[in-house]
């Protein structure tokens, strides 16, 4: 077959192509016109706000918007010794506005991100530089504070003059561009995020083999048991999957804490000792716990549903070839649930590595997860920036994962329901 | 070598699922060596729990059931050494056919070559030798079935079960399929319990068929004792068509037996299930025994009315009206000599009495 091959034609004389798009248009358009609200919804709901949350963790312009002259003026300057006049003048009128306009505050919270110390200095100039005379603003302003004599708090008046930048990224994992420019670790006790991402890896691994172990079990039986039992466990399953999320963390705490149920019955069973009730909230066991239990009908679902379309007969057939119940399992049972093991255990890792309300109520201060920090920045220090920033890590490493499942098992694999 | 002739023996067994309803009644069956065995009745009727227990899924509430003289109602299935064809052939689908095959023997721990020298033989048996590295969803459900039956045998065990394993077929490759498992039955000589509840199929395939119903086995005999000799109504109802009077004996007699019908019309029957005067009996006769115009003189006349005339190509199908039982089939070979089949006329119908049996009235 070749390109010469004859176009076939319709009985009307078109080609036959042409006229079976015309006649798949209207198909076409009835489909699009189906799918549009959710295309909208998803654009609005999803695409816009992550396209926005990008935007905003590597978006710097706020520091370069308030002091527009002075960035101007810095175009020149190297950074190896004090700034010019020119510089000083172009600050001290950008600074001027930003007070007069009582917008000051942002400013030193920015600049004190960049080197600890600007917040006093700013203020101090503020309430100084009303009695400037005209001229020779260096030495006026470097009268102030002895600061400002310090070339390092001008570079990092500078650091801050791209329009973006990856510093939140580095922030992230502990790590900053230091005045040299090169990229370098914080200081040992600073680094924190470290161990939370570490810590949130952790979990959300253990609580996916914990939930995997609990719920291949329940699976199973929810699979092959009759029906009027298997209806009650499938309720058992889900009556805790429509509970609030807050009353069954809220239970957990009635139930872990140290005067709580589970510490009273291993005291009562003498299990331990009453002086010497074992702590299980407020750090990762209690993370651990109410996670698994949360998360459970997550790993339940997708297994039962794959467990449910695996014939009988399959196990059958394979204890009436010779294997034991043991091989027949793990050759043949075992083998058709992977698609629901793989979904299982995906859902269940991706949620639980941005997993939040739970770790917060009863993680304390050893089981909280990295999505307790990005709430912290978001509602503490209003370093929406930073957050977003975590927050986009955080979206790259479950799509790594899921790459990597991909990888493994081929994500046409996966069954959920 | 002599052949066992209770290879298989089930020894009163009694089966119920929930402790009220007995679904097999003190079943007592031998089942020789080499025998192909077909269990055949209507759905419910207890043959696939039969089956079941003899596999190993169930067990018996009550008696044994013997495997060479050895009871085997105590040992797990994966012990028995007993293959079995499933409905739903039970392929595993993540295995290669190769693979599907050298399930049993990898479990057996048999060594690699002569597992390959097995599955090749098992497979060119069922003629699939191209198939090895093919997974079980593209092939064609003949094909499955083909390999199914290859993986029950390629172990050498020594009974094989089929449960309704060509019911999922057309009828086409079904009919070839029947011919192409006897086949391989006759030339391997393995012992074979077949379950269906196709007649045709266990006619055409059966050294002897057990005809279940309600948990009894009501005969077992050879295919052509059973359609032309049925021992009760059931069963000559359940094989092949069958024409019924409804009556009752009035004079019983070496041999033979007159039966007074409903419409007051007497016949002469052959008394199967009837032994004393005024008992009510089924007559059961087979439509092609049924003759129009009898040249010699038997010993039932009759004329009868035709009703429906359906055309079947090789034959015809008459249904008459005739001594008061409107479901009268007459089965016409299909030649130019019959030109006064039409609807409407008057026929006249014989038949033997030895061919007539007076059966029990259910």
């Amino acid at each position: 077959m070749s390109s010469e091959t004859k176009k076939i034609l319709t009985t009307d004389g078109t080609p036959l192509e042409e006229s079976l798009k015309k006649a798949e248009r209207k198909n076409k358009i009835k489909a699009f016109m189906l799918v549009a609200p959710l295309l909208f919804f998803l654009i609005i709901t999803y695409v816009f706000p992550i396209g926005e949350m990008l935007l905003r963790s590597i978006d710097d312009r706020m520091v370069s918007k308030m002091l527009p002259k002075t960035y101007v003026a810095m175009e020149k300057w190297d950074g190896k010794e004090l700034p010019s006049e020119e510089v000083f003048e172009a600050f001290y009128l950008d600074y001027k506005i930003l007070v007069e306009n009582k917008t000051a505050g942002k400013l030193s919270t920015q600049l004190n991100y960049e080197k600890n110390g600007f917040k006093s200095v700013l203020k101090k100039l503020a309430r100084k530089q009303k009695k400037f005379t005209e001229g020779n603003y260096k030495e006026q302003i470097m009268a102030v504070h002895k600061r400002w004599r310090d070339v390092d708090y001008w570079r990092a008046i500078k650091r801050r003059a791209p329009e973006y930048s990856y510093s939140k990224y580095l922030k992230g994992i502990d790590m900053y561009e230091n005045e040299d420019g090169n990229i370098v670790q914080v200081s040992e006790d600073r680094r924190i995020h470290r161990i939370l991402w570490t810590r949130t890896l952790e979990v959300a691994f253990f609580v996916t083999v914990f939930c995997f172990l609990m719920a291949y079990p329940i699976a199973y039986l929810l699979a092959t048991l009759p029906m009027k039992y298997s209806n009650l466990l499938m309720i058992c399953v889900l009556l805790p999957f429509w509970t609030s999320l807050l009353v069954r963390t809220a239970s957990w705490m009635i139930l872990l804490q140290q005067q709580g149920i589970v510490n009273d019955f291993f005291v009562f069973t003498g299990l331990v000792a009453d002086d010497n009730r074992p702590e299980m909230m407020y750090n990762k066991t209690g993370t651990y716990v109410a996670m698994t239990q949360i998360l459970l009908p997550f790993m339940v679902l997708p297994l039962y549903s794959v467990m449910k379309t695996i014939s009988p007969s399959l196990m059958r057939a394979g204890k009436s070839l010779g294997g034991t119940p043991f091989v027949t399992f793990f050759k043949i049972y075992f083998p058709l649930t992977i698609p629901g093991i793989g979904a299982g255990c995906l859902l269940v890792f991706i949620l639980a590595i941005g997993y939040y309300i739970t770790p917060a109520l009863v993680g304390g201060a050893s089981g909280t997860l990295i999505s307790n920090q990005i709430a912290f920045h978001m509602k503490s220090t209003l370093d929406w920036s930073f957050a977003s920033a975590m927050g986009l890590m955080l979206l790259t490493g479950v799509l790594a994962v899921y790459w990597i499942y991909n990888k493994l098992v081929g994500i046409d694999n996966i069954k959920l329901g | 070598m002599s052949k066992n002739e209770q290879f298989v023996r089930f020894d009163k067994v009694d089966k119920s699922y929930d402790g009220k309803v007995l679904v097999v009644k003190d079943l007592n069956l031998d089942i020789a060596e080499g025998e192909f065995i077909t269990m055949l009745g209507p759905s419910g009727s207890g043959k696939t729990t039969c089956l079941m227990m003899l596999a190993g899924f169930e067990t018996p509430t009550n008696g044994e059931i013997f495997l060479e003289t050895n009871p085997i109602s105590n040992i797990p299935p994966h012990k028995r050494g007993i293959g079995m064809v499933f409905q739903n052939y039970a392929l595993f689908p993540h295995m290669t056919v190769y693979e599907n095959l050298a399930f049993p023997l990898k479990v057996r721990k048999i060594p690699k070559d002569e597992i390959d020298k097995k599955i090749d033989k098992a497979l060119a048996m069922v003629s699939l030798s191209e198939f090895g590295q093919r997974m079980p969803a593209q092939l064609s459900g003949g094909q499955q079935q083909r390999v199914a039956v290859a993986r029950a045998l390629v172990f050498d065990p020594k009974v094989v079960l089929m449960d309704e394993p060509l019911g999922a077929l057309d009828k086409n490759l079904r009919e070839s399929m029947q011919y192409e498992i006897k086949h391989i039955h006759e030339s391997i000589g393995v012992t074979v319990v077949y379950v269906t509840h196709d007649q045709g199929e266990a006619l055409t395939m059966s050294n002897r068929i057990a005809v279940f119903n309600d948990g009894k086995v009501q005969q077992l005999s050879s295919p052509d004792k059973l359609y032309e000799e049925p021992v009760n109504s059931f069963v000559a109802e359940f094989i092949g068509e069958n024409n019924t009077f409804v009556g009752e004996v009035k004079d019983i007699d070496k041999g033979q037996c007159k039966v007074k019908l409903e419409n007051g019309t007497e016949i002469l029957a052959n008394p199967i299930r009837v032994k004393t005067k005024g008992e009510k009996t089924i007559v059961s006769l087979r439509p092609e025994r049924a003759i129009i115009d009898p040249k010699e003189n038997m010993q039932n006349q009759h004329k009868g009315k035709i009703e429906e005339v359906i055309y079947h190509g090789d034959h015809t199908r008459v249904r008459v009206n005739i001594l008061g039982n409107s479901q009268f089939i007459l089965k016409v070979p299909n030649s130019s000599a019959r030109m006064d089949i039409k609807l409407g006329n008057e026929i006249n119908i014989g038949w033997d009495s030895h061919d007539c049996r007076a059966l029990d009235p259910k």
